[in-house]
């Protein structure tokens, strides 16, 4: 049994590395081929890090059971760390590729750092409780990342939390300008790192589930006092699975940052948390390989709805609350399974099953 | 006498707050759910007031209480459509279709109204008072606000203690089951405490309104936060709890914008609410409940 169960795992990994390089691929090859028009092209390192959001939050709200609602919040501190580093360090490191790298870094480590900051006093919270103090700390991260000027010349780094605090030499430049937010990024993001990001993400939380570790934290979700009484540490462990999303999240958002030229602090808000939340509950909480379809076909939906205009947002609005009914309700299962089983109504029913999947 | 001013005008959002944070709280306490959409339901209202006086020209009570009447309407049409097949399941799946719903009152009410902010005209046509030869000012929104809130925070206490519908309320949210097997309606109990919500969230988008006259798509979206905030301050399931929980973000809110720091009052009054709950995990009114093993 337990070799099959493994076996099953592996084939489920190699299922979404397989998708996501053969993805990768196709879209590489058509936009070298010059086929892609630019609006999708524009969408691609977006997608690759909204991809990362949602595996990473699902690793907390799936896995972990926790539900968090500031995850933009992360992805805001990678974002802005990694503009400032990479603005910082652009007459040090030449090279574009290695200067994203040690921003992503820097931007991923600096995120995992306010997770362990919010984490410790937050998981100490449960349910719903969990859920308000995620979104105040989203709102904390935002409001204070939208205040603060950061400014950069021949002495370094300067810092204030207005605008006439910052005191520079006249060969000064601004790098973050408060509620302007980043002005004159320099976008050194490219796909190909989206990519590697999305795999490194996959492989450290694939890798995390399949773990000791993963097990206990998925022991914890299903029964905390039942964990508790076999000896698991229930706080170290959550604090793990918290620190690790938020990294990444810090990563992804660092990629963001560095591909626009200009981003403001309220790009992190509370809607964006709750857009990452709806990719990983429609996607399924606790699969990877769903969540992963999901952020790519729901981030492009509004985009394939744009032959709607005004009418593409309350279709999204729609299909959500259609989809949510579709797949939770017990009525719409019980009329799903009496209409499939009817013979006449099998070819509607196949067609309906596939619209649902989407 | 500015420390004064400050401290009515927090007083008089809070009371705002308050009133919505009663709805989420009724609601939260009765179906268990946190409806996300409550904050849209207060733009409804205030729509719907807005275009009863100034396209319709009736007046102003009469527009607060189509404003109502309406939203009660969309608070049982919600509850039936979007959140009743969902009964039961986790509690996740239903906040992320109370999402769905926000987004289409919002989507909805920028096709109908349009994006661009539409001036709101107050309800209120008291002359402010003015104490201590104009040191401080109290206006008639200010007064109306306040009584308001109380006055309403009186008849829920009361109607929930003392009537069948209120007992039927109270049993629904101790133990569904249990309720139901002891012939309560649990289907027309919830519905009835979305009515409730949605008119007092009818009653709050115009107070609000009156208060802050720019009136948008967006505009529940941020007080329904706060709303949710304050509920959860005070003891989230409790009505005193919302009241109390909402006049005091009311008043941290104003306070921390006066004396502290325009730009950071966000971040203080929800670094207030992570200090409550860190120290009291149940909220400040809030019920504690042991984990049974």
């Amino acid at each position: 049994m337990r070799k099959n169960l493994n076996r099953k795992q592996r084939g489920g990994n190699f299922k979404v590395f397989a998708l996501v390089t053969v993805a990768f691929i196709v879209m590489q090859l058509l936009s070298s081929m010059g086929m892609l028009k630019s609006s999708v092209k524009g969408q691609l390192i977006p997608i690759c890090v909204y991809i990362v959001l949602a595996v990473s939050l699902n690793l907390v709200v799936g896995v972990s059971g926790e539900l968090s609602l500031g995850h933009a919040g992360f992805m805001g501190v990678g974002a802005f760390t990694g503009v400032v580093v990479a603005s910082s360090i652009a007459n040090v490191v030449s090279n574009d590729l290695v200067r994203l790298l040690i921003a992503m870094v820097i931007g991923g480590v600096m995120a995992g750092i306010a997770g362990g900051i919010i984490g410790i006093p937050v998981l100490r919270l449960r349910g719903d409780y969990l859920a308000i103090v995620t979104l105040a700390f989203g709102e904390i991260l935002k409001n204070i990342i939208g205040n603060l000027y950061i400014g950069k010349d021949s002495h370094g780094l300067h810092f204030a939390l207005n605008a006439s605090g910052l005191v520079m030499e006249p060969d000064g430049s601004m790098i973050l300008n408060g509620p302007m937010g980043t002005t004159g990024v320099e976008k050194i993001a490219t796909f190909g790192v989206g990519f590697a990001l999305i795999i490194v993400t996959l492989v450290v939380v694939l890798n995390l589930i399949h773990s000791k570790e993963g097990r206990a934290i998925m022991a914890i979700r299903d029964n905390r006092i039942a964990a508790e009484s076999v000896g698991l540490n229930v706080f170290s462990f959550k604090i793990k699975a918290f620190v690790v999303s938020a990294f990444l999240a810090g990563m992804a958002g660092a990629l963001y940052g560095l591909n626009y030229s200009a981003i403001t602090a309220t790009k992190f808000d509370f809607t964006t948390s709750i857009n990452i939340l709806v990719f990983v509950v429609l996607g399924g909480m606790g699969n990877i390989f769903g969540s992963v379809i999901s952020a790519t076909l729901l981030y492009m939906l509004p985009e394939m709805l744009r032959g709607l205009y005004d009418y593409r947002m309350i279709m999204y609005a729609i299909v959500l609350i259609v989809v949510m009914l579709f797949t939770w309700s017990p009525q719409a299962k019980n009329w799903v399974q009496a209409v499939s089983s009817g013979s006449v109504m099998r070819r509607v029913f196949g067609q309906k099953k596939e619209a649902e999947d989407e | 006498m500015n420390f004064l001013q400050y401290l009515i005008n927090g007083i008089s959002i809070g009371s705002v707050y308050a009133i919505i944070a009663l709805g989420y709280t009724m609601v939260y306490g009765i179906a268990n759910m946190l409806n996300f959409a409550h904050g849209d339901v207060i733009m409804i209202g205030a729509y719907m007031s807005y275009c009863a006086t100034n396209y319709l020209g009736l007046h102003p009570l009469v527009g607060l209480v189509i404003a109502m009447a309406v939203c009660t309407v969309l608070g049982i049409t919600i509850e039936a459509l979007a959140y009743r097949p969902l009964r039961g399941v986790p509690s996740l799946a239903v906040l992320i279709t109370a999402i769905g719903v926000s987004y289409f009152l919002q989507n909805a009410a920028q096709l109908i109204w349009g994006s661009a902010p539409k001036n709101y005209t107050s309800i209120v046509s008291m002359e402010p008072l003015k104490l201590f030869d104009g040191g401080l000012v109290i206006t008639g929104e200010v007064i109306i606000t306040i009584v308001a809130s109380v006055v309403i925070m009186l008849a829920l206490t009361l109607f929930t203690g003392k009537t069948k519908m209120g007992k039927a309320m109270r049993a629904v949210s101790e133990d569904r089951d249990a309720a139901q097997l002891m012939g309560i309606p649990v289907n027309r109990t919830i519905s009835t405490t979305f009515a409730i919500g949605s008119a007092l969230a009818a009653v709050a988008g115009v107070l609000l309104c009156s208060t802050v006259p720019t009136l948008m798509p967006t505009t529940g979206s941020m007080p329904g936060i706060r709303a949710f905030t304050a509920a959860v301050l005070g003891g989230i399931g409790s009505i005193p709890g919302a009241m109390l929980g909402g006049i005091l973000l009311g008043i941290i809110e104003t306070l921390s914008k006066a004396y502290i720091s325009t730009q950071f009052s966000d971040a203080i009054v929800f670094t207030v609410l992570i200090l409550v709950l860190l120290v009291k995990p149940a909220g400040l009114l809030g019920k504690t409940v042991q984990e049974k093993v």
